[in-house]
C-alpha cells in the first residue's frame, strides 16, 4: 500500500493541472461562497418622475439610490427608463397614492424593493413590470440559454477538437491540403448549429413549460447568442490547444465553466457581491449575454438600450475567438515557420543515391 | 523529381531530436528510416512533411497536394465508417463521384478491405486499420508516400499485406519514405537510413550498409564482453573491432543487418569511452 501512496503523489506531483484544480478549486469556492454568495440587496437604483419627485426623492428611504429625478416627465419616461435598465424602481408622482413600477427581471432587487414599499402602507401603489409574480423560472431560463451554449461551446467543441489531437488525426490534417481556417471552421460549424438549435428548443420549452414571455425582438436574441457563441466556442477553442487529452479539457473546461456559473449574476445578484469579485464577474461573457436574453425577453429590450453588453462581447468574440484560432493555427502549420538555413557542404552527412524500386 | 532532407536538425527545447541528418528518395525507390525508439525517425518524417520546425537544414518536398501521409496513430477516423473515411479524405484532395468511388473501391479491394466498406473504423482490427489508413495516404495516388512505423503492433500476415501494398505503390512510380523497427522489412527497401539518438549511423543500399561494417561478429553460448554482445535467439552474438580479436574457441559469423545496426548503436553509445 505504501508503494501505492507514494506513486500516487508522484503522479498527482507531475499532474499540474489536477493540482490546480484541487488547490484553487476550493480558494474559489471560498471566495465565491464568502464574498458573493449574497442575496440581500442593499441598495437600488431608483428614478422618480412627476411633479413632486424633488420632494419624493428627498423623503425617499437610503434604500433606493436616486439616480434619476425629472419633474417633467411622467409615467411613459418612467416604463422606458426600466425597460432600458437604467434603474430598478421608478416612482411616479402626481398622484396619490404615488405609483410605484419595479422591474422583476431584476428578481432579487424587486423583491428587496417590494419588501421595502410595503412598509410605506397605503400611500405607494406598487406594480411591477416584466414578471408580475416574480416568478424565478422566468429570470432563470434565459440565463440557463446561456449555460447550455456556454457548455458546448467550451466542453463539447474541445473534447471534440482535443479527441483529433489524441487520436493523431489532427497531424493528419495538418499535413493535408486543406487550411487550418477550413479545418477550425470545419469543426466548430456543427457545433454552432447545434447550440443554435438547443438554443431554440430551450427557448420554446421555456415559454411552453413555465409561461416565460418573449417580449423582444427575435433578431436582437439570436444576434446577442451568436456573438456569445463566438466566445464560448473560441474560449473551447483555446481549451483544445492548451489540452492533450479530452480529460485535461473537461478540467479545464470546468475551471472557465464554475465562474461563470456562480458570478453572472444568474444566482446571485452581481449588485449584492463585494467589489472585488463583482468585478470579476463583469469579465465574464455570460454575464452579458444573460443581460441580453433577460433583456429582450422580458422587458422587450432594444439593440439600442442593450449596446453595452452586445459592445462588450464584440470585443470578447473577436479577441477570444481569433486568438485561440490563431493559436490553433500554430500547432496546425508549424511549416510557416520552417527555417532554412545554408550549412557548409563539409558538414553534410552521407545521403545515399536512390536507385530502382523496391 | 527527387524528395529530400538536408542536414536537419530538429531541436524541443533542450533535446536535439535531429543532428544534422539528410535523406534522399527518388519516385520508384522505397527509403526505409530505421531506428529504436527515440531515434528521431518520427521527427525526420515530420520534417519531410513540413510539420516539425528546423532549426537548421532544409526540405524539398512536394505540396501538400502531392504528399500521402500516414501517422504513426492509428491513420484514420475511428467513428467514421470505412467508406466515410474514404469520402472525406478524397473530399479534401478534390476528388468525388466517380473518380472517387472507382478509386476507393480499387484501393480497399487491394488492401482486403472491401467487406468491411459500411463498417466503422474503430470495429477494425489493427491491422485492418493500418491498411485502411494505408489506403488513406494512397487515395489521390501522391508522388511522395510518408509512412510512419505502418507495420508496428500488426500480425505478420497483415505485414505482409502492407509490404505489398508499398511496393506496389514504389512500382507505380510513387516515392516511398517509411520508417520501421523491424530490420527484417527494412532489409526489402532500395535504400536505408540508420538512426540511433538522432543522429545518422548508416546510409546507403543494404549492401552499402553492410560494406560499411568495421570488426568481425562471433556466435557463442557465453559472451566474454557482456557490454559488447546481444542474444539472437538460443545464441549470443559479441562484437569484435579486429577478425583476428575474436577468440579460438568462437565462431566467426557474416554480419547481418541487425548485427550491423547492433554495433554501430554500441560503439556510438560507446564513443566517449572509446576516445578516451
Amino acid at each position: 500500500m505504501r508503494a501505492m501512496i507514494v506513486k500516487e503523489f508522484r503522479e498527482l506531483r507531475r499532474d499540474r493541472r489536477t493540482l490546480a484544480l484541487l488547490i484553487a478549486m476550493p480558494l474559489l469556492l471560498l471566495v465565491i461562497f464568502g464574498y458573493a454568495a449574497n442575496f440581500h440587496v442593499d441598495s437600488v437604483q431608483a428614478a422618480v418622475v412627476g411633479p413632486q419627485a424633488t420632494q419624493v426623492a428627498a423623503r425617499l428611504p437610503s434604500f433606493f439610490d436616486v439616480t434619476v429625478t425629472q419633474p417633467s416627465e411622467g409615467q411613459t419616461n418612467a416604463e422606458q427608463l426600466l425597460q432600458d435598465r437604467t434603474v430598478n424602481v421608478a416612482i411616479v408622482t402626481g398622484r396619490a397614492p404615488v405609483l410605484a413600477l419595479v422591474d422583476g427581471s431584476n428578481l432579487f432587487a424587486a423583491q428587496s424593493i417590494v419588501s421595502v414599499l410595503n412598509k410605506e402602507g397605503n400611500t405607494v401603489s406598487t406594480r411591477i413590470l416584466y414578471n408580475p409574480e416574480l416568478k424565478t423560472s422566468w429570470v432563470m431560463v434565459p440565463a440557463i440559454i446561456g449555460i447550455i451554449l456556454t457548455f458546448i461551446g467550451t466542453i463539447v467543441t474541445s473534447i471534440g477538437l482535443v479527441r483529433e489531437r489524441e487520436t493523431g488525426t489532427l497531424e493528419q490534417l495538418a499535413v493535408m491540403p486543406i487550411k487550418p481556417s477550413a479545418v477550425i471552421l470545419g469543426k466548430i460549424s456543427p457545433y454552432f448549429l447545434v447550440a443554435a438549435f438547443d438554443m431554440t428548443i430551450i427557448t420554446g420549452l421555456g415559454m411552453l413549460l413555465f409561461g416565460v414571455p418573449f417580449n423582444g425582438n427575435a433578431f436582437v436574441f439570436m444576434l446577442g447568442a451568436a456573438l456569445f457563441l463566438f466566445v464560448v466556442l473560441g474560449l473551447g477553442v483555446f481549451i483544445s490547444t492548451v489540452s492533450h487529452t479530452a480529460g485535461q479539457a473537461i478540467q479545464t473546461a470546468v475551471m472557465f465553466l464554475l465562474p461563470q456559473i456562480l458570478l453572472s449574476g444568474m444566482i446571485f445578484p452581481l449588485d449584492s457581491m463585494a467589489a472585488g469579485v463583482r468585478w470579476i464577474g463583469y469579465l465574464l461573457p455570460l454575464t452579458y449575454f444573460t443581460m441580453i436574453s433577460q433583456g429582450v425577453m422580458l422587458r422587450g429590450a432594444s439593440l439600442a438600450s442593450l449596446w453595452l453588453p452586445f459592445l462588450v462581447l464584440t470585443v470578447m468574440a473577436a479577441v477570444v475567438f481569433f486568438g485561440a484560432t490563431l493559436r490553433f493555427r500554430r500547432d496546425l502549420a508549424p511549416r510557416r515557420r520552417h527555417s532554412t538555413v545554408a550549412v557548409e557542404p563539409a558538414t553534410v552527412s552521407s545521403v545515399h543515391q536512390a536507385g530502382n524500386g523496391a | 523529381m527527387t524528395y529530400a532532407v538536408r542536414c536537419a536538425s530538429v531541436r524541443f527545447g533542450d533535446t536535439l531530436a535531429l543532428d544534422n541528418v539528410s535523406l534522399q528518395v527518388e519516385p520508384g525507390a522505397v527509403l526505409a528510416v530505421v531506428g529504436g525508439d527515440g531515434a528521431g525517425k518520427t521527427t525526420l518524417l515530420r520534417a519531410l512533411v513540413g510539420q516539425a520546425q528546423l532549426a537548421t537544414g532544409e526540405v524539398d518536398a512536394p505540396p501538400a497536394e502531392a504528399i500521402g501521409y500516414m501517422p504513426a496513430t492509428a491513420g484514420s477516423w475511428s467513428s467514421l465508417s470505412v467508406a466515410q473515411n474514404m469520402d472525406f479524405v478524397g473530399g479534401i484532395y478534390g476528388l468525388s463521384g466517380n473518380a472517387l468511388t472507382s478509386r476507393r473501391d480499387e484501393l480497399l479491394d487491394r488492401a482486403s478491405l472491401g467487406s468491411s466498406i459500411d463498417q466503422l473504423a474503430s470495429a477494425l482490427s489493427g491491422g485492418m486499420r493500418r491498411k485502411l489508413g494505408f489506403s488513406l495516404a494512397m487515395l489521390h495516388d501522391p508522388p511522395l508516400l510518408v509512412l510512419d512505423e505502418p507495420s508496428t503492433g500488426i500480425d505478420p500476415v497483415s505485414r505482409i499485406d502492407l509490404w505489398r501494398m508499398v511496393s506496389e505503390a514504389a512500382a507505380a512510380g510513387a516515392a516511398v519514405v517509411m520508417s520501421t523497427t523491424y530490420l527484417d522489412e527494412a532489409e526489402r527497401a532500395a535504400h536505408l537510413l540508420v538512426l540511433d539518438g538522432g543522429r545518422t549511423l548508416a546510409s546507403g543500399t543494404l549492401a552499402d550498409v553492410l560494406d560499411s561494417f568495421d570488426g568481425a561478429i562471433s556466435t557463442t553460448a557465453r559472451p566474454r564482453r557482456r557490454a559488447w554482445a546481444w542474444r539472437r535467439g538460443r545464441e549470443y552474438h559479441e562484437y569484435w573491432p579486429t577478425t583476428a580479436g575474436v577468440p579460438i574457441d568462437a565462431a566467426a559469423v557474416t554480419p547481418d543487418l541487425e548485427d550491423v545496426v547492433v554495433t554501430l548503436s554500441m560503439l556510438k553509445r560507446h564513443e566517449s569511452e572509446l576516445a578516451s
